[in-house]
């Protein structure tokens, strides 16, 4: 059986004009199947988190096509785009990023009651059990900014996979972790991506983490090297 | 649900900033409340003026003027208007100030339902007698009840009982001035010189006070009957008629068709009054002014929190654009913000606002041209309260829509890279 794309771009250039004009992002065409776990490597400003971005569609500002689960991107409005992150992509960032003001559960739960498709109590019980799964459901109710770094960033995995997304986006997930829970991230993912089926996409410049994906992605100079 | 979802967020961020939130809306607070207190206590006292002179004035008010007559006979007689006339040194013959016919118009007048009431009057000049001197003075003859249910005579009575003049012959009431003149008091008995020379007693059952010298000096008021019994003229004898509309607006119509219709002079409160109308409306003008001026400098207020608070929530933002909330949706949370904080914000000023005014209305006022008046004025007038609440919604949404822009337009590949 022919493995499903969920995420492929073709030629993909991005400038920078500032201060000078800059090519970033040379002719990149990479394809991420379903349950594929795969890594981007390469030196710094090679592009990998550029190219990232670009995946998110949070940034727009690029020549070629992204097509996120067959649908061209470069022809959505802001807000459709909004909502294909919302629905399709889950992200994790370098620093944890959860909203300070909001409970651990709230901030799990935010995306989902933007898509909207389950009762508030459905989205509530399974907010509970992705937290429950990522080991932090007695932190549920603390403030967000009360966690340790490897809770939050645990936490912030929750809140990637509570809508269920095609594809599951890291920039530097581990970057901010000791060993021990950057070993632990490196599990769940392990795990998201062979018992759920949910593609991973993990910009990393940590080797040992790379080695371990299914495929690596190697960059230099805006290219794709390997 | 989205916008339910949207508040609900709008709510967290307020509250996890709750010192800020309360400071930006006790600006539209206070700025709310002075609004209402400067625009009641200001028109309260603008109506208190006002009344001075507007209520004593009738609507309209009919009398007959000593002028010689505009059609003189020559005139009629030259029909074609082919000749120059020209007739030097005329003057008025048989012309009293008397109201031609005063039953039947008052009859006619009492049947206009554009006419809230009358009050027909006799007016004369008389000499009030102190020892050898004489004073000059003025004495109304009035329908006691008419002129004090149109005219509110009774306000300004601060000695003595109206009912008086009604029930008891030569009887009359004076101006404080005039009496302080006199060295009289209620009950003490006056000598006055009518115009035709007769001399009459008359004793002082009241004294009045409207806080205008030129009135209390030399007015004064007795019962029709009482002048007419003066005068030695007949019961249908008037001098005045004086209306009151239902809409103060009708009185320049009505004061030209009553001029035509029953051949007298005629002249309305907007004509008589004119300085008072726009001294009115000027203050009104200022207190709006200097009330709008707050609610807007309440509004720079949110703004400039507002703007704070998205830099500090720069991050919030970029989640939530990350996450899948779009532009539209960042941009309604901070309207929301704002509009929360300006309803919180405007609804305690309404109430700051009538606590204030309440206060300054119960502040004692006394001012010895004032009688009636014990507190300070104050115009509980709903209007303001509406203006007020709609003001503070339209500031604070008009002050938060701008950084609600801001924030929608956040680049949330911006933040999160630049970390």
């Amino acid at each position: 059986m022919e493995a499903k794309s969920v995420l492929s771009t073709s030629n993909i250039n991005k400038f920078f004009y500032d201060p000078v004009k800059m090519q970033v992002l040379n002719d990149v065409s990479i394809n991420v199947n379903q349950g594929e776990f795969v890594s981007i490597i390469g030196k710094s400003g090679c592009g990998k988190s550029t190219l990232l971005y670009i995946l998110s569609t949070m940034d727009t500002d690029y020549q070629g096509e992204v097509y996120i689960d067959g649908e061209q991107m470069s022809k959505k409005t802001h807000d459709e785009l909004a909502h294909v992150r919302n629905e399709k992509i889950g992200f994790v960032f370098q620093f944890h990023y959860l909203l300070p003001e909001f409970s651990v559960l709230k901030n799990v739960m935010l995306p989902a009651l933007k898509l909207n498709k389950l009762l508030h109590e459905e989205i509530e019980v399974h907010a509970m059990k992705l937290l429950k799964d990522l080991g932090v459901d007695n932190e549920a109710l603390k403030r967000a900014g009360q966690l340790s770094g490897g809770q939050k960033q645990r936490v912030a995995i929750a809140r990637a996979l509570v809508n269920k997304p095609l594809i599951i986006m890291g920039d530097e997930p581990t970057g901010n972790l000791d060993k021990k829970n950057s070993d632990i991230v490196f599990d769940i993912f392990r795990e998201i991506a062979q018992e759920r089926g949910q593609a991973m996409l993990v910009v990393t410049h940590d080797p040992d983490f790379a080695k371990r994906t299914d495929r690596i992605i190697e960059m230099g100079d805006g290219k794709v090297i390997n | 649900m989205n916008i339910l979802l949207l508040a609900q967020i709008a709510k967290t961020m307020l509250l996890a900033r709750l010192k800020q939130s309360v400071i930006a809306a006790v600006g539209v607070t206070f700025g709310i409340m002075m609004f209402i207190t400067m625009l009641s206590f200001m028109t309260g006292l603008n109506k208190l003026l006002d009344g001075l002179i507007l209520n004593r004035t009738p609507h309209v008010r009919l009398y007959n003027e000593i002028k010689s007559t505009a059609n003189q006979p020559l005139v009629l007689m030259d029909k074609e208007g082919k000749t120059l006339n020209m007739i030097s040194s005329v003057k008025p013959v048989d012309r009293t100030p008397q109201i031609r016919n005063s039953v039947a118009i008052i009859q006619n007048l009492k049947k206009d339902p554009k006419v809230l009431g009358l009050a027909p009057k006799l007016i004369t000049q008389v000499f009030y007698n102190v020892g050898s001197t004489d004073v000059a003075g003025v004495i109304n003859g009035i329908d006691v009840l008419a002129e004090n249910k149109l005219f509110y005579f009774s306000d300004y009575l601060i000695k003595g009982n109206m009912e008086d003049l009604n029930t008891m012959s030569n009887t009359i009431v004076l101006g404080k001035g005039a009496a302080e003149k006199m060295l009289v008091d209620v009950g003490d008995v006056i000598q006055v010189t009518t115009p035709k020379g007769a001399r009459y007693s008359l004793k002082v059952v009241g004294l009045f006070q409207v806080g205008i010298a030129d009135i209390d000096n030399v007015q004064s008021y007795a019962s029709i009957e009482t002048t007419q019994k003066l005068l030695g003229v007949s019961r249908n004898y008037l001098t005045d008629i004086q209306v009151k509309l239902k809409d103060l607006n009708d009185s320049p119509d009505m004061a030209r068709l009553y001029a035509q219709v029953y051949s007298c002079d005629a002249i309305d409160i907007q004509t008589a009054n004119a300085q008072f109308e726009t001294g009115s409306s000027i203050r009104t003008l200022i207190s709006y002014t200097v009330g709008i001026t707050l609610l807007i400098v309440a509004g720079f207020g949110i703004y400039n929190i507002l703007n704070m608070m998205i830099y500090e929530k720069m991050d919030s933002i970029a989640i939530l654009k990350a996450t899948g909330y779009s532009g539209k949706d960042v941009m309604k949370i901070f309207i929301m913000i704002s509009i929360i904080i300006g309803l919180t914000g405007g609804f305690v000023g309404l109430i700051g606002g009538f606590t204030l005014s309440t206060i300054i209305s119960n502040i004692p006022f006394n001012t010895p041209s004032l009688p009636t008046v014990k507190t300070y004025p104050v115009n509980f007038n709903p209007n303001y309260y509406y203006i007020g609440i709609v003001f503070s919604i339209v500031t604070t949404f008009i002050a938060g829509f701008f950084p609600a822009l801001k924030a929608s337009k956040v680049d949330p590949v911006e933040i999160i890279r630049g970390k």
